[in-house]
């Protein structure tokens, strides 16, 4: 039977800034560039948080406005902020800096990010005020250390400086003296990847409106890797972000894939509930502080604010099939092989058509495909034009080519099961699973039956392969059928081996 | 351009002799077709990659220009481009090509 989603959680961090000291494009420039004109006009081209939390696509993400409600406010959106925006939404919320760092103090297990004592004073009060997060999660915040200290440390321990607006504010220090995957840098990387899971999987459990201790299994689908020298991408970030949230009953491994990850973890997720393997999954994935700030120069040359100042993160719960919420399909995954090839036409031949054709299904029946919703704001002016719009003419003319729509009916096609894009540029997170929430939604009030999920990735960028990859699924409205809950199985196999157990006696006490 | 593209570029140049070499492109938008030309004939226009400086003036083509479509078989051709064909404005990509290839190949 069909495992199904039963809820889903948004978040953004606004990390202005780890935008300015620790986003690719800056550090590379600052090393290769100290003097540069970018660098120089930073600062006038920094969002506020007001103004992060009233930008149109972050309200979308969270879910206080729907795509269809986006794509009809013209683009440029970032001079068009939301009146009355709020920072908690119905899947999430956007957490403002000074939170986010606390948050990633308490993910910290080896003591290894410090905050200053005046900044821990002056922030806990606002993340104690936080719904979802809880005593056990405040009690991991140290009380801080002073300046001379973040100072010392930064200056002379090889720590990564951490700062809040503009101030040096602490410090993640390297968690061994030489062994380079071990860096302050690829602590803090890991850390703020961890931290925006950590908050993603509080809101998934809030949503789904279970306690903490029942999520069985969690499949992280970010793009960092942690271990040492020995082991560099041994993982789990999984497991240990649902150790911090509180998951106490769950396990947990690392799926990776590039930007395809997030796909490939919900057709496991899907594929280990329906098995019975679990009771439910979490996939789960925090956002890149890397990727902060990676279409800068293009958005400072063109007057524009700094777009990508934003970690994104988000959770999906599979679990058994509730007789309600939409299922995962998994006769109908499309994979990109080894043998597929690499031209866009072969690309989506194997992703899109090819399990619809199993399915005897056309490429219309389709009611939303959801891609690469990057965010157009953000891409169009680094000339990497709208992202979203590029996939679904793809798949427009893929129709066309078998005869399901005519030419001209290419536009209509894109308006109708196509979507603008309102998602951050953070890799995995824009890659087909942000429209999760809002499909759950629309399936489950009838608006929409079938929604195809597409995920590619990049796999070239990591010189393992010149391969590309992709996979893809269809969640669809409800059967109506319901697993037995998994108490009543479990009585069932108890009664069984009761009466094999009280079998063997009698034979034994026969024999003797 | 990828600065690994423009290294393998540069050194199959090396290898076996810029008149000898073709490059062919994908690119989506013909400002990006633009650029990674011009790349490989006047030298990298962002002054980041190896061949900053270089003029090695290579014969270039995006895969949708009718020199490159004459020579791939036609059912070929079909399963692997004519979607993409659909898809992008191929009139402004080739406007963009011939003008480069006009100013700075060298073949």
């Amino acid at each position: 039977m069909n495992s199904v989603i039963q809820a889903t959680g948004y978040i953004l961090a606004h990390t202005p800034d780890l935008l300015v000291h620790n986003g690719t494009t800056q550090t590379a420039e600052r090393e290769h560039n100290p003097e540069s004109e970018y660098l120089r006009q930073i600062p006038q081209h920094i969002r506020s948080y007001r103004q992060v939390v009233e930008y149109l696509p972050n309200q979308t993400y969270i879910g206080n406005m729907t795509p269809e409600e986006l794509a009809r406010v013209e683009q440029p959106w970032y001079d068009k902020p939301v009146e009355n925006a709020s920072r908690f939404g119905t899947f999430g919320e956007i957490m403002p800096q000074d939170e986010f760092l606390l948050l990633l103090q308490a993910c910290d297990v080896f003591d290894l990010v410090w905050l200053s004592t005046a900044f821990v004073s002056e922030a806990l009060p606002r993340l104690a005020a936080h719904p979802l997060i809880g005593e056990d999660i405040l009690a991991k915040i140290k009380t801080g250390v002073e300046p001379d200290a973040i100072e010392y440390a930064v200056s002379q321990e090889h720590a990564e400086p951490l700062y809040h607006n503009g101030l040096l504010v602490g410090y993640v220090r390297r968690a061994h003296d030489f062994d380079p995957n071990l860096s302050a840098h690829i602590m803090l990387e890991n850390l703020v990847s961890k931290a925006s899971s950590v908050l993603s999987l509080l809101h998934v459990v809030h949503q789904a409106g279970i306690e903490k201790n029942a999520i069985s299994y969690v499949i992280d689908c970010s793009e960092e890797a942690c271990g040492d020298m020995n082991q560099r991408g041994g993982g789990n970030f999984a497991k240990a972000a649902a150790e911090i949230a509180g998951l106490t009953g769950a396990s947990g491994c690392d799926v990776r894939s590039f930007c395809a990850a997030p796909a490939h973890a919900l057709i496991l997720a899907a594929s280990l509930v329906s098995a019975g393997v679990y009771e439910n999954v979490v996939v789960t994935a925090g956002g890149c502080s890397a990727k902060l700030g990676m279409n800068g120069k293009d958005h400072v040359k063109k007057g524009m604010p700094l777009m990508e100042d934003v970690l994104g993160g988000f959770a999906v719960l599979v679990g058994k099939n509730d007789g309600v919420s939409p299922e995962i399909d998994t006769a109908m995954c499309g994979r990109h092989t080894v043998g597929t090839g690499s031209s866009p036409q072969a690309v989506i031949t194997s992703l899109v058509t090819d399990p619809l054709d199993r399915a005897g299904l056309k490429i219309t029946d389709i009611d939303k495909y959801s891609v690469e919703m990057q965010n157009p704001d953000v891409t169009k002016p680094a000339g990497a034009g709208d992202v979203p719009l590029s996939n679904y003419k793809m798949i427009a003319a893929l129709a066309v080519k078998r005869n399901e729509i005519a030419r001209d009916e290419i536009g209509a096609f894109v308006e109708q099961h196509g979507m603008v894009g309102w998602a951050p540029t953070q890799g995995h997170i824009p890659s087909g699973v942000p429209y999760l929430g809002f499909a759950r939604r629309e399936i489950m009030a009838g608006s929409i039956a079938r929604v195809m999920i597409i995920g590619k990735g990049s796999l070239f960028l990591g010189r393992m392969t010149n391969l590309f990859d992709g996979v893809s699924f269809v969640i669809r409205k409800n059967s109506g059928g319901q697993e037995e809950s998994a108490v009543s199985q479990k009585q069932i196999q108890g009664m069984i081996a009761k009466a094999m157990r009280e079998f063997a006696e009698n034979m034994m006490r026969e024999q003797g | 351009m990828d600065l690994e593209n423009q290294r393998r570029v540069k050194e199959l140049s090396e290898k076996y002799g810029a008149e000898n070499m073709v490059i062919v492109l994908g690119a989506a938008e013909s400002e990006a077709a633009g650029l990674a030309a011009e790349t490989v004939t006047a030298g990298d226009p962002t002054y980041a990659g190896p061949l900053t400086g270089v003029s090695l003036g290579l014969r270039v083509y995006h895969i949708c220009e009718d020199e490159m479509k004459a020579e791939i078989a036609e059912q070929v051709y079909e399963d692997q481009v004519s979607m993409m064909e659909m898809v992008l404005d191929v009139d402004s990509i080739k406007k963009e090509m011939s003008a480069i290839r006009s100013e700075y190949c060298k073949f």
